[in-house]
């Protein structure tokens, strides 16, 4: 039979496979959904993984949709290596877009190149500052951040609502539940004439680089790999517990708020309740298949933008419905969790049962 | 030291009867709201009896919400389809379970990390619930019948409250008892507590943990299921994507509000269906969220009264909420209903503060290898 | 004697490691047989396969003259084959009677067990209260609760691994009296151990295993524990070093240090007071369990203390956090090697950083300097002799001696002015243990102040200076170690544990 063994070491190789691993098996089962749907499995693999990468206004897109992703995949994948799990990046994303967004429409109609800035240093407070309640709680109290957290992400979502239906209704918009059109000072540039790349992809690229820096050569990675790792021994070499718990929560949070703002002042363009869209889960997703590193965080973050595009496009084509992706994104999160204890474990297999 | 263990039951009570008060001040029907309670305390009880369960064996199923609304799609479209709900409880059960033992083999001979499993579980049984449930929009499943027991359920306010409700009521009512007797006064319910106290122990003294850790989260799943099929079928009842709307989260905070108790982890369930009932009910009484805030300022100058020895802090709170009080009666502004549907939420995050600020009495029924990741060595 | 419990050949191997190999012994009923061996050397191992917990790849036991394969513990339990572990298998939360009908295949209702526990304890010696909290019980009361686990299944056959380790002399004692009973009733016992005296005077046979392999048999009462020793190690023992005068300034002062305990089943510091003097190795004795983990807490700043409780030289340290007593100079080495000193799987490298950092300047504003961090683990590696293929190594990969021997150096290559140590030598070869204990007292003959806390009394006869007890959270006045005797270290130690806890509720 087949028994598990530890593994002292774990060779490079094997961390870069197993997400690999990971994208293909769910390709098959994706494949075995699609059959079952009754559509054509290849076709709609195909559809999925490869047209939008032959497509250039598709390639933009794709970046459109990883930088959210990106941005708040790193943040959260600090936290996840210290122990502390911030689920909750949905709401501190829909804070950051609130806090920019309404800073941005306060300053309705004034034009000036500090506006953006303003708006996103108001973005990233919001959703630091809402992601500090669960690090407060913790803290403070022990509350789980999970369970606050998360709780922070439906009291986000009806705060959304209320406010585009209340005060930052579109005074013009018929008493439609949105804000207006952010003005031309409040929209973020866009890098790529005739696509909907913008600034925020920058801010995503530079994130990957800080985190890098961060985890492999300064000691707050130090820390923050050693909590995650043997909290005792963080506690023996003199990391307080509580200042990794705020930090972690304190950046992944701003960089979910920053990215929520990017999302609101780009490609949506104003406040609406539909803003939210996932992102803060779907980037649970993208962090662990990166394996928590900035580097594959950002492939991650492509390969999951893809199938986002991907299945938009095979929703159009193949009447695939949109609930399928959601499947395909989930199993892919399984099947990487199924792998990963290749990373830890060598398979073995022994001629005799054993106890 | 006293003080401290009546302070959640002199919380709980005060709450109540200040609820109970209001709710007859504003000329609501107390008995129709409490027979609402119950229906809306059920999925909730159901979900957290049953991850009770799977942590006192040691394991943190985050899933809840997943297998929920898993139960709560197989649930309906096993009664639409066959016209029996009870077939419905059945299916919602069995996609529940099926769905916990996905979780249960990734993490228990994967040995894969629990979080990121359940948040896995979460996120595939959303998405997996919106793809069954396409076709299932809009219709309206067959209805369950309530037991009406006669004679017992003319018996005004009695009856309706105690007899003449639906089966799974009663049998959720059962499971809690039959938890309780099976965790406390049975051999394998020992066994199932050792496993989750210390693994490596109930290892080598022989047991299988991983059989009885399989078998717990089976059983927790399929209980998430019913309560997911109970939202569907009963209370609300009909298919809406993402119905659940973190009702499987809260049921995670129910565990630990009920410290690991299943009486505890019922009254769990009814409080918090009664705060999901009461905001619902105040959008439609003139009760304003100064109102809200104001008894949200009562119950913690309450708790902090019974365990602070600050006065300044607690002359603050009592100040803050005579304040909001006046405020409140003086300018009776209505709020839009957002805010209200908040607080179910915001409730779940301050019983959480609540309970795990008494650190000692929370940590003592917690299972100690809870979340731990066993694998036999040797 | 007809064997009761034959083995054959029994071999057993783990990925690298050869645990058993063709492992032959005989027991008789009513005796008690002495398996001795260093760590390492395959004891466990080999009684896990009796009691079927670990199926062996090869060889045959006998039991009664028939083939016994115990599938579980259930099976051996079945069978008549009782064990005692080590580490406890124990449930701290759960009560003592609880804990005993889940050791047991048909427990009786809840008062028939009571009553058997409470009669079969007296009976024996070893009194217990069935409805006591586990997580209250003193070390010593909870290996009675194992053996009573056992007793009431009427074993044929009990296995005690290193029962005595956690014991005072006093209660050792008192095991040796219910054994010797037991022996009398027909009783076969298997008694694990690399205690030399004990084995002496208890067993009437003895198994002697090195790297998994009999190497002799003999009757211990007729060798010298030098003789054992010497079976067990395989070569001649170094002679323990010279101990030099000590009359230093004080470097690290206690007064009245008390500490609240954080953990539900911790022990709290209770008024200790105690000076450490430049030179000198101070030992502190003491069961497990009586404050030794809190006091290295207290010492290493992971746990902060009221003001002018712990002064370093001249200044106040009590509130200071880790890094900055490494800083002034105090620096500390926790029990648990793996998860507390050091992070199992990160590598030597990132573990010389992990106390380092401060002491040794591995990083500047922050960012970590790659080469001076690694070149500080070669320095460790090499000074120590620590085998390992390369500072890039993780430290879960190293054995214990090699890894303690790295976690030692690691502290004293940073010139403490004073160094705390909890069971330096806990699991470690004979070879590294002598080697840890050289460099522990060549460190305070440079001038250093040592503490040592242990809980083997022969290392800290040999390294100390001065000698303290650890009771209950409180610490003796420290005496030299010429004028102690190892039965007044017992009594210091708390006697018979039980009886003092139940003295000072």
């Amino acid at each position: 039979m087949l028994i598990l063994e530890p593994r002292a070491t774990t060779p490079r190789w094997l961390t870069v496979l197993t997400p690999v691993m990971a994208v293909i098996a769910t390709m098959i089962a994706g494949g075995i959904l699609f059959a079952i749907l009754g559509k054509n499995p290849v076709e709609a693999i195909r559809i999925i993984f490869l047209d939008p990468l032959l497509d250039p206004y598709s390639r933009t897109e794709i970046l459109v949709k990883a930088a959210p992703l990106i941005l708040i995949a790193i943040g959260l994948s600090l936290g996840f290596r210290a122990g502390v799990w911030n689920i909750g990046a949905e709401g501190q994303f829909i804070l950051g877009a609130l806090a920019g967004g309404a800073t941005g429409l306060a300053f309705y109609p004034v034009e000036g190149i500090w506006l953006l800035p303003l708006m996103t240093v108001a973005g990233a407070l919001g959703g630091f500052l809402w992601a500090m309640i669960p690090a407060i709680l913790k803290i403070r109290f022990g509350a789980n951040e999970i369970l606050v957290s998360l709780m922070l992400v439906y009291v986000a979502i009806l705060l959304l609502s209320a406010l585009v239906s209340g005060p930052l209704r579109d005074p013009d918009g018929f008493n439609f539940p949105e804000s207006r059109q952010f003005h031309n000072a409040a929209s973020l540039p866009i890098l790529i004439e005739g696509s909907r790349v913008h600034a925020g992809v920058l801010v995503a690229l530079g994130a990957v680089i800080a985190a890098y820096v961060i985890l492999q050569r300064h000691m707050l990675g130090f820390r923050i790999k050693l909590t995650g790792q043997a909290p005792r021994a963080a506690r023996f070499a003199g990391v307080s517990q509580n200042v990794i718990i705020a930090i972690c929560l304190g950046i992944s949070g701003a960089l979910a708020g920053m990215a929520g703002l990017f999302e609101a002042s780009g490609p949506v363009g104003q406040l609406v309740p539909a803003l939210p869209a996932g992102y803060g889960f779907t980037a649970i997703i993208v962090a662990f298949l990166g394996r928590l590193h900035p580097v594959g965080i950002l492939l991650a973050g492509l390969v999951m933008a893809l199938t986002y595009i991907g299945g938009e496009t095979a929703q159009l084509m193949l009447r695939i419905p949109s609930a399928a992706i959601s499947v395909f994104q989930g199993m892919l999160l399984f099947f990487l969790l199924a792998v990963d204890v290749l990373t830890g474990f060598r398979l073995r297999w022994v001629g005799r049962t054993s106890a | 030291m006293k003080t401290a263990a009546l302070t959640q039951p002199i919380l709980i009570v005060t709450a109540l009867v200040t609820l109970a008060l209001f709710a007859l001040f504003s000329g609501l029907d107390p008995v129709l709201l409490a027979v609402s309670i119950i229906i809306a305390a059920q999925p909730l009880l159901l979900a957290a009896l049953g991850e009770m369960v799977v942590e006192k064996s040691g394991v943190l199923n985050l899933g809840v919400e997943g297998m929920m609304i898993i139960g709560a799609i197989c649930g309906f479209a096993a009664a639409v389809e066959t016209g029996s709900p009870a077939l419905g409880f059945l299916a919602g059960a069995t996609g529940g379970a099926a769905l916990a033992l996905i979780f249960g083999l990734l993490t228990q001979y994967l040995l894969s990390n629990q979080v990121a499993t359940g948040l896995a579980l979460t996120l595939f049984g959303l998405g997996l619930a919106a793809l069954i449930g396409q076709s299932y929009a809009g219709i309206k499943p067959p209805p369950f019948p309530k037991l009406d027991l006669p004679g017992l359920s003319d018996i005004p306010v009695i009856g309706p409250l105690f007899f003449s409700h639906d089966a799974m009521v009663y049998i959720a009512l059962a499971l809690v008892i039959g938890v309780w007797l099976f965790l406390g006064r049975s051999r394998p319910g020992l066994i199932l507590r050792a496993v989750g106290e210390n693994h490596d122990a109930a290892h080598s003294l022989g047991y299988n943990v991983i059989l009885i850790r399989l078998a717990a989260i089976a059983f927790g799943g399929a209980l998430a299921g019913l309560g997911g099929a109970y939202l569907s079928l009963v209370r609300v009842p009909q298919w809406n994507e993402g119905m659940t709307a973190g009702a499987g989260w809260i049921a995670l905070a129910i565990v630990v509000f009920g410290a690991w108790r299943p009486w505890r982890v019922m009254l769990g369930a009814y409080l918090f269906g009664g705060v999901t009932i009461l905001q619902l009910n105040l959008q439609a009484a003139n009760l304003t969220p100064l109102w809200l805030l104001a008894f949200g300022f009562f119950l913690f100058a309450i708790w902090r009264t019974l365990t602070s020895r600050r006065p300044l802090e607690l002359l603050g709170l009592w100040l803050a909420t005579v304040l909001t009080a006046a405020i409140a009666a003086k300018y009776p502004i209505s709020i839009q209903s957002q805010y209200l549907s908040m607080t179910p939420y915001l409730v779940t995050i301050i019983v959480l503060v609540v309970m795990s600020a008494d650190r000692l009495a929370a940590n003592l029924n917690a299972p100690a290898s809870l979340g731990r990741v066993f694998h036999k060595t040797g | 004697m007809t064997a009761l419990l034959s083995i054959r050949e029994l071999t057993k191997s783990y990925p690298g490691v050869l645990a058993n190999d063709a492992v032959s012994f005989g027991l008789a009923p009513g005796e008690i047989h002495a398996l001795l061996g260093e760590n390492g050397a395959g004891k466990s191992t080999l009684v896990k396969m009796i009691y079927g917990l670990v199926r062996p790849d090869s060889g045959r036991m006998m039991l009664d003259g028939e083939a016994f394969t115990p599938a579980n513990p259930q099976a051996a339990r079945a069978a008549g084959v009782a064990m005692v572990f080590q580490h406890f298998s124990l449930f701290e939360a759960m009560s003592v009677a609880e804990n005993i009908a889940l050791g047991m295949a048909n427990a009786p209702g809840r008062r028939d067990l009571s009553e058997r526990i409470r009669t079969i304890s007296t009976a024996y010696g070893l009194p217990l209260d069935p409805e006591r909290m586990v997580g209250t019980l003193s070390v010593g009361e909870r290996q009675r609760v194992e053996i009573v686990r056992c007793l009431l299944q009427n074993p044929r056959i009990l296995i005690m691994d290193e029962p005595t380790s956690v014991l005072t002399p006093q209660e050792v004692e008192i095991l040796f009296g219910t054994l010797r009973r037991l022996s009398e009733e027909g009783v076969a016992i298997l008694y694990i151990s690399h205690k030399l005296e004990e084995i002496r005077s208890l067993c009437s046979a003895a198994t002697i295993l090195r790297g998994g392999r009999v190497v002799d048999t003999c009757t211990p009462s007729q060798k010298s524990a030098r003789e054992l020793a010497e079976m067990m190690i395989g070569s001649a023992l170094a002679q323990p070093p010279e101990r030099p005068e000590t009359t230093g300034e004080p470097m690290l002062t206690l007064t009245g240090l008390n500490m609240a305990t954080e953990d539900h089943f911790g022990i709290s510091l209770k008024d200790i007071t105690l000076t450490v003097l430049a030179g000198e190795v101070i030992g502190i004795a003491g069961v497990a369990g009586n404050g030794q983990d809190e006091l290295l807490l207290a010492l290493s700043g992971e746990t902060k203390s009221a003001p002018g409780q712990i002064m370093l030289g001249e200044t106040d340290i009590g509130a200071l956090g880790p890094n900055q007593r490494r800083n002034l100079g105090l620096l500390a080495a926790p029990e648990e090697r793996l998860g507390h000193a050091a992070a199992p799987d990160m590598s030597l490298t990132e573990n010389a950083l992990l106390s380092g950092a401060t002491r040794e300047r591995l990083a500047w504003q922050g960012f970590i300097k790659p080469v001076t961090t690694a070149n500080f683990a070669r320095a460790i590696i090499a000074r120590f002799d620590v085998r390992t293929p390369g500072p890039e190594t993780a430290a879960k990969a190293l054995s214990g001696g090699n890894l303690q021997k790295f976690l030692m150096g690691r502290e004293i290559l940073q010139r403490p002015r004073v160094l705390v140590v909890n069971q330096p030598t806990w699991g470690v070869d004979a070879h590294a243990a002598a080697t840890i204990r050289a460099a522990l007292v060549q460190l305070a003959a440079d001038g250093a102040g040592v503490i040592v806390i242990s809980q083997d009394l022969d290392e800290l006869m040999e390294v100390s200076n001065r000698f303290a007890v650890l009771n209950m959270g409180a610490l003796s006045d420290p005496q030299p170690v010429g004028e102690v005797s190892v039965e007044k270290i017992g009594l210091m130690m708390g006697g018979v544990h039980g009886e003092v806890a139940d003295a000072h509720p």
